[in-house]
């Protein structure tokens, strides 16, 4: 068997082992590749800095521990960011397991900034509908949230007084991992109700809400790991995406050497058949 | 999280990793708790967040008959497992899907097709407007079919083509960045929270 056969029937679980190592070795020796900021972070992280103090900004979890690694930085990241700028931020979930993973990442933020649960930031839980829940937020949210995931009453809540509708809030941030998630968002907090509406994705997704962005519908995105690692870098913190761009880089520059190796080979074999054929 | 809880998450996370090297009884054991466990844990929390908060306060306890209409209406859904009285369902069913669809026309139609349209007809003062427009109109130009793509018209649907392809590889390069986000998720807890390697 000649070198390039061999080449073409490599046991895949080489390539599974070679993965493994390029994500392992940078968690463990970092190298601290540069991180450059896009613009549409950049944009959002704007968005948020120009909003006074005292400024209500809701946020929406709209993912799950399967998207944990991606979602939660940036959720991590905002929160941390919104607290340091003394905004109040409320939190709502249109995914069940977004209401513990929000509030795990409003609680870290607020015991960094001092800052407290019922004055400062509040969790009012999952609400089942989706969309629907968006369009009765817009006209009542008292009705639509009647306590938060406590149990507590919005009214015992300081933070809620003067909460209405979603007219109350000058920003909405939502982090989604997919349906219901950004869509629902700018198709009725955007569209319908004219609120600014930004938002962190996972990778997968974000090619699909880039149009919202250059439309002006979206006033900043998040997309991946990548792009909480540049919000992080905003905030001049090494948070947890941070931690894992060297080992994303490294990932990435290995699978498209195993994309241009793994073409080569095939070229070179089919070139040989054709000579023999001839 | 507990040293019981990481233990138990790591096991479990290698049970699965496991399947890379090839099926084994330890990956399908952690297959199937998985699907075990999120059942049993659908049910409850559907149960505990929706049911009882959002039907049996408000009808029973507080009162809002109302929502005797969804009530009936969910009943009339659960029939499907019944297959002699399955038919049933499709009302519900026909409910949700004409709310849905009511809502989401006028919305859909004004977020995703008239502002989208309206910003690709922007002036060619950039090369971004430029591209946007060009790729538009030779990628809608490739999905009309009702013309044979030859000469000036093939050309351009082939140039929708192009466009098409780099969408795609765009799109498949923030799946593998989607993917390896979470592998490294995965080794980050393994490497920081169960090994103790990272601090």
């Amino acid at each position: 068997m000649s070198v390039i056969e061999k080449l073409r029937n490599i046991d895949r679980r080489f390539i599974f082992v070679a993965i493994a190592l390029t994500v392992i070795v940078p968690l463990l020796r970092p190298i601290g590749f540069p991180i450059a900021v896009s613009p549409s972070v950049q944009r959002l992280y704007d968005a948020i800095e120009q909003l006074p103090p005292g400024s209500k900004v809701l946020m929406s979890f709209d993912y799950d521990p399967s998207t944990m690694p991606e979602v939660y930085p940036m959720n991590l990241a905002i929160a941390q960011h919104c607290f340091s700028r003394n905004l109040k931020v409320v939190g709502i979930a249109l995914w069940p397991m977004g209401v513990s993973l929000g509030q795990q990442a409003l609680e870290t933020a607020a015991e960094e900034c001092g800052k407290l649960y019922g004055t400062d930031y509040v969790n009012l839980g999952y609400k089942t509908g989706g969309m629907v829940v968006i369009l009765a937020m817009g006209r009542d949210l008292r009705e639509t949230f009647p306590e938060d995931f406590r149990g507590t009453p919005i009214e015992q809540l300081p933070i809620m007084e003067g909460v209405r509708n979603l007219n109350s809030f000058k920003l909405v941030v939502d982090f989604s991992a997919g349906d219901p998630g950004v869509a629902a968002w700018v198709m009725i907090a955007q569209a319908r109700y004219h609120k600014k509406v930004g938002a962190g994705c996972t990778a997968v997704s974000a090619p699909a809400f880039y149009p919202y962005l250059n439309t002006g519908q979206l006033v900043g995105l998040l997309g991946g790991m990548k792009g909480a690692a540049e919000y992080e870098k905003l905030l001049q913190s090494q948070g947890p995406a941070t931690a894992g761009m060297d080992a994303q880089s490294i990932a990435h520059a290995v699978i498209i050497f195993f994309i241009l190796f793994g073409n080569l080979v095939m070229l070179i074999t089919k070139r040989k058949t054709e000579r023999r054929s001839l | 999280m507990t040293t019981l809880g990481v233990w138990i998450a790591a096991l479990l996370t290698l049970f699965i990793l496991s399947f890379l090297y090839k099926d084994n009884p330890f990956y399908k054991f952690a297959e199937h708790l998985f699907v075990g466990v999120s059942a049993g844990y659908g049910v409850a929390f559907t149960y505990h967040n929706i049911l009882i908060p959002n039907l049996y306060v408000p009808l029973f306890k507080q009162g809002d008959y109302t929502l005797i209409i969804p009530l009936i209406l969910g009943i009339m859904m659960v029939l499907r497992l019944f297959p002699k009285v399955g038919w049933v369902s499709r009302w519900p069913l026909a409910f949700v899907v004409g709310v849905t669809a009511g809502i989401s026309l006028i919305t859909y139609l004004q977020s995703n097709a008239l502002v989208q349209i309206r910003e690709t007809l922007r002036p060619f003062n950039t090369f971004g407007n430029v591209v946007i427009a060009v790729g538009v109109l030779t990628g809608l130009t490739y999905f009309f079919f009702s013309k044979e793509h030859k000469g000036v018209f093939g050309k351009t649907a082939k140039v929708g083509i192009w466009f098409l392809m780099i969408t795609f590889g765009a799109s498949f390069g923030y799946t593998v960045m989607a993917r390896i986000s979470l592998l490294i998720g995965r080794m980050h807890f393994l490497l920081s929270d169960w090994l103790g390697l990272i601090k």
